[in-house]
């Protein structure tokens, strides 16, 4: 099991005092190398949970379980380096930094990792991508598309296991919306990589296996 | 890639105002820096442990004058001394060595000091342990002159040149028509001989004009309390025609210069002990007409009362101007956090610790006030390579460049703890991004 989310629960304190339920997912699992599509409308909650599962946010009770560890019980700075491990993360607008160049910014992601920066690793990615002539350019010099494919070589950089992918496609057009899902999900496919994907387009979610709609399992 | 190179990247982002930040802490360093080497060279100058000699014996007055006559060629000599007076110092069973000088006259060329003395000048040290070394040879006849290196390169003499000196410094006319000629040029000293020309004594005197009128001299010698042979009365007495007609000789005309006519403007003595120092310096000191100063002391005081306190407040305005332009560094950094908190963010969320992106900051501050630092260093001893020449033309106090200054290297640990204490609170709101909010902006 990559992914297992039990009795979990996180709200949001009000400017009055009280507080906003925002999740309560009593079970969800994702299999080893499982891609799922996460639906769900705008304002549901997708962000926080995806936050949640990658230990950016703390939820107010419950476990996320990621290949057999307690991600929430753990302290802060053993949950950043599981994440910089086992996570990928990819955005909805990319988050590339403008001032490291393509290679730079796979190579970060490497470096907070701890096990070191591999140059041949990040190089191979990138090339993977079909960016091997692109690795010395920046964000700004790179097309939408492009950038998209930097911020997928970032996110395998490490050998997650897990790959938390947010509206990976809503800043892309279509055309490029259909290659960057499939750059992630062979790229997951390759390395045995779980993915859960979330996007409120039904296009996207279409081309997966298993959709799971957030207001099924989540009842705040 | 590593947390300083992460660093350098966010600087060469703003690469702007990170270059006006850093070129201000540069600025306040160069101003150090320069404070630094041209106060160390002026220390040194005037603190040498040993001049090769340990007392200088001139007339009565001011011991700091005549430090700075004898010694540095900085000020007029006073009243000169009897040369009766010398070789009576000479005998005294405390001098290991005498050496007599005479000062006044200058180059007519680029007006640099004329020493007149004894070959005996460069058998005593220049500095502790530095004996002087020449190219070329030392005095050896009355028209020999050996010319300091700085006197070679600004006039462009060498062995064989020949010159004339101008008769009691630059701002008289009257040029001696006696000619010497260079027969060694000194190696560098660092010191006020590089640009001094040493004449023999014998020929100082020679010269027309050199020499004390009888009449004076044994009025003179009366002061200083030497018997004075009728003989030399009644010499005197008589007209001095070799005197009368003055223009138009040259240095193969013999003065026949008595004993009684000669002087000096100083004498350096070394002495065989430093008790036999003090036991001179107290007898010649007990004479009304005369004194003996370790030249030690004068300086001492010059640099204490004068030189120490310009150093200290130039080194408190230049460390306040390095702590102003620290503060406009905080102010950079600070107001870009703002907008950077989703660059901090990003690297959060791909796993870098609280503490990784608070070092990253520190890192940003430290490497901005040491590359300032290091401009600083650079640009500093420019300053020095370029204010030299005026320096020395000012003053005739020679700066090098290169010269280093211990103090220097003290800078650089200041500047990184400096750099830590602004990036401290930039890097402490780096530490406490929210993560999830960063994201969402």
């Amino acid at each position: 099991m990559s992914l297992v989310l039990d009795n979990l629960k996180k709200s949001y304190r009000e400017p009055g005092g009280g507080r906003i339920p925002v999740l309560n997912v009593s079970r969800f699992a994702l299999q080893t190398a499982e891609q799922v599509a996460l639906v769900g409308s705008s304002g549901g909650g997708k962000t926080t949970l995806l936050n949640v599962i990658a230990g950016i946010t703390s939820p107010d009770s419950g476990r996320v379980v990621i290949d057999n560890v307690d991600v929430t019980a753990l302290n802060e700075p053993s949950r950043d380096r599981f994440r910089a491990l086992k996570i990928g993360f990819v955005f909805q607008t990319f988050n590339l930094l403008p001032a490291f160049s393509a290679l730079e910014n796979v190579l970060l992601g490497m470096c907070f990792s701890g096990k070191g920066s591999d140059s041949h690793r990040a190089t191979d990615l990138l090339t993977r991508v079909g960016l091997g002539h692109r690795l010395h350019h920046r964000p700004p010099q790179l097309s939408v598309g492009e950038q998209q494919r930097v911020a997928v070589a970032r996110a395998l950089a490490n050998h997650p296991s897990l790959l938390l992918a947010d509206e990976p496609t809503a800043s892309v057009d279509i055309a490029n919306q259909n290659t960057i899902l499939d750059l992630i999900r062979d790229a997951c496919n390759e390395n045995n990589v779980s993915l859960l994907l979330v996007t409120h387009s039904p296009d996207v979610a279409a081309r997966f296996g298993r959709i799971e709609k957030l207001s099924d399992f989540n009842q705040p | 890639m590593n947390l300083v190179t992460i660093a350098l990247k966010s600087i060469k982002q703003r690469l702007l105002s990170s270059s006006l930040t850093a070129l201000s802490v540069a600025l306040g360093v160069m101003l150090m820096v320069a404070v630094l080497v041209i106060n160390g060279v002026v220390s040194d100058l005037f603190s040498q442990p040993s001049f090769g000699f340990n007392l200088v014996v001139g007339p009565k007055g001011s011991d700091l004058s005549l430090a700075l006559s004898a010694i540095y060629r900085l000020d007029r000599p006073g009243e000169p001394l009897p040369y009766l007076f010398y070789k009576e110092l000479k005998e005294h069973r405390a001098v290991e060595k005498a050496v007599p000088i005479a000062i006044g006259d200058v180059t007519e060329q680029g007006a640099f000091p004329i020493i007149g003395t004894i070959p005996e000048f460069f058998d005593l040290d220049y500095a502790y342990n530095k004996p002087f070394r020449v190219r070329g040879e030392f005095l050896r006849t009355p028209w020999d002159a050996v010319i300091g290196s700085r006197v070679a390169t600004t006039n462009g003499w060498n062995i064989g040149s020949e010159f004339k000196l101008i008769h009691g410094g630059a701002e008289s006319d009257h040029v001696h028509d006696e000619k010497f000629k260079v027969v060694g040029v000194l190696r560098p000293t660092g010191t006020p001989n590089d640009r001094s020309v040493f004449v023999s004594l014998a020929g100082f005197w020679a010269i027309s004009g050199h020499e004390k009128p009888l009449k004076e001299a044994i009025d003179r010698l009366e002061k200083f309390r030497y018997p004075v042979p009728q003989s030399l009365r009644d010499k005197a007495e008589k007209p001095h025609k070799a005197h009368d007609a003055h223009a138009g000789h040259d240095h193969e005309h013999d003065h026949e210069l008595l004993d009684e006519q000669k002087e000096v403007t100083s004498i350096f003595v070394r002495t065989k002990s430093t008790i036999g120092a003090i036991a001179l310096a107290g007898e010649v000191n007990e004479d009304v007409r005369a004194m003996a100063v370790n030249p030690i002391f004068p300086m001492k005081r010059l640099m204490t009362m004068i030189v120490d306190n310009i150093r200290l407040m130039l080194l408190t305005l230049t460390s306040l101007i390095i702590v102003v332009s620290a503060v406009s560094i905080f102010v950079s950094i600070y107001n870009s956090m703002a907008d950077r908190r989703r660059e901090i963010g990003i690297m959060r969320a791909l796993g870098a610790r609280r503490e990784t992106v608070f070092t990253i900051i520190l890192a940003e501050s430290a490497l901005l006030c040491l590359g300032g630092g290091v401009i600083g260093l650079l640009l500093g001893h420019g300053l020095v390579a370029v204010a030299s020449p005026i320096i020395e033309t000012r003053s005739g106090i020679l700066v090098n460049p290169l010269a280093f200054e211990p103090l220097e290297l003290i800078l650089f640990p200041v500047l990184l703890m400096l750099g830590s204490l602004i990036g401290f609170l930039p890097g402490l709101a780096a530490y406490r991004t929210d993560v999830a909010a960063a994201l969402s902006e």
